[in-house]
């Protein structure tokens, strides 16, 4: 137990600073992976709403495929595949090996992002449909359009009826964000395992690593009841 | 894109898909059992409990499966191994076994995440029918077992096939500590082959169908269950 502690301490040969390291990329692969499942799902959503025929058969298809395979198989078949698929893009511009090496980062959040963006998409097109249609053409009677109508009206509308279902999002893209370490990605998790099994003290540096990634959530509940309690400002209080 | 390979390693792929389906019904059952525990302990008037089962459902849905797993496998894995009474014990074979650790894991977390479930359900109940059930004289376990527990998991039917898929989509991480299920098969032929992409795709087809037929045995449950309840 004592050993433990001094592998967390400062020092030559001390884990302390990895964890660090490695909670940090977890942070900054969920944020981008927020982002581009917000993007996705966003772009999913209005295809859903409003597009042709076939585009909106292509989205639901999507979606459905997202939701019925593993997340751990799609973050493999498109690590594989997007990793490939760059490196051939990169390397018909011109450039040579070594420059390619850096698209790891890239790839986890663009894979964790295409994977999430499923459900950002059904959570969105839920959103808006919850807003009646009259506000919209009242906000048209009074002149709004385009970017106005959606910064005044349409987004402070969808948002109390979004957030709920975008913090859940947020929570189950962070939990995801563990799964990178399978395809050899060093975040989090992949650090413990590291430390987990250079000094064979398996139980240890796991329970450890679950207490950090439970800190990070219990920080973003928080966060989210702040930003809950923000957005829902102006609607009536229940009971 | 070629599947040339498929019939020498179809028996693999087959002891893969009897792998999962094996580990979803495993920790189907077993979670489920859990689950109903956790959510009476949630509901439960004595604060100590409830206290606890809050806890148990907040870090279980607020950690990484996968690193849940590894606690599991690896961390306890390895006290087993250092202790000699379990080593040399009757159960070792079972406790060497990634099968195992699985679906203890699997239970565990299906514990935590259906137990918030089954608590909204049977709070959702309406009072007026658990009185009307004590004024017919039942108490205790038969209120709960001929009223209680049917109402809330018959309104939690869809709800629960949607946590039944989740679960076989966390049934995947099994292949990370060693366990031959239906993606290690595809991991296996994968690194026997060299090809990357058509066993991977093929078990994605695999997981799709199995979902698919969750859907639809959860559907027949739920046809029966109303008939049988409407009576």
């Amino acid at each position: 137990m004592l050993r433990f502690f001094h592998y967390l301490g400062f020092g030559a040969d001390t884990w302390s600073y990895q964890f660090l390291l490695g909670a940090l990329t977890t942070l900054e692969i969920s944020a981008g992976a927020f982002t581009v499942g917000l993007l996705i799902g966003g772009c999913v959503a209005a295809v859903k709403l409003h597009g042709a025929r076939w585009a909106v058969r292509l989205a639901n298809g999507y979606s459905t495929l997202c939701r019925a395979v593993p997340e751990l198989l799609l973050i493999i078949i498109l690590f594989y595949a997007g990793q490939s698929a760059l490196n051939d893009l990169l390397a018909s511009l011109g450039f040579n090996d070594e420059d390619i090496g850096i698209s790891g980062f890239a790839a986890a959040i663009i894979v964790l992002g295409l994977v999430q963006g499923a459900y950002a998409s059904e959570i969105i097109r839920g959103a808006v449909l919850a807003i009646p249609r009259g506000q919209i053409e009242a906000a048209h009677a009074f002149g709004l359009s385009g970017v106005t109508l959606f910064r005044r009206i349409i987004l402070p509308c969808v948002l109390p009826y979004a957030i709920g279902g975008l913090a859940n999002l947020w929570m189950s893209i962070l939990k995801d964000s563990a799964l990178i370490s399978v395809v050899g990605y060093n975040e989090l998790l992949s650090t413990a395992r590291q430390a987990a099994g250079s000094t064979k003290m398996y139980f240890s540096f796991f329970l450890f690593t679950g207490a950090i990634y439970y800190c990070i959530t219990l920080a973003s509940n928080a966060a989210v009841q702040r930003i809950e309690r923000r957005i829902r400002r102006w609607m009536p209080r229940l009971a | 894109m070629s599947f040339d390979w498929l019939p020498h390693y179809a028996p693999l792929l087959l002891q893969g898909l009897i792998c999962t389906v094996k580990l979803l019904l495993f920790a189907g059952v077993l979670g489920f059992a859990a689950a109903v525990l956790v959510g009476l302990g949630r509901v439960s008037r004595r604060r100590w409990l409830s206290q606890a089962c809050l806890a148990f459902t907040s870090v279980i849905r607020g950690t990484p499966l996968l690193v849940q797993i590894f606690l599991i496998y690896y961390g306890l894995g390895s006290v087993f191994a250092g202790w000699p009474a379990i080593r040399h014990g009757f159960l070792w074979p079972y406790l060497r076994e990634g099968f195992w650790y699985m679906v203890i894991a699997l239970s565990i977390s299906t514990a935590g995440y259906e137990g918030e479930v089954i608590r909204a359900a049977l709070l959702s109940v309406p009072r007026g029918e658990l009185e009307a059930g004590q004024a017919f004289g039942l108490h205790g376990w038969s209120l709960l077992r001929r009223i209680w527990l049917p109402r809330a998991l018959l309104a939690i039917t869809p709800t629960l096939a949607g946590e039944t898929v989740l679960m076989l989509k966390s049934t995947a991480l099994a292949s990370t500590i060693t366990v031959i299920d239906l993606l290690g098969a595809a991991n296996e032929v994968r690194a026997e082959t060299y090809r990357v992409y058509e066993p991977l795709l093929f078990v994605a087809a695999g997981y799709i169908v199995l979902t698919l037929c969750i859907e639809r045995v959860f559907r027949i449950f739920e046809r029966h269950a109303a008939r049988a309840f409407r009576h």
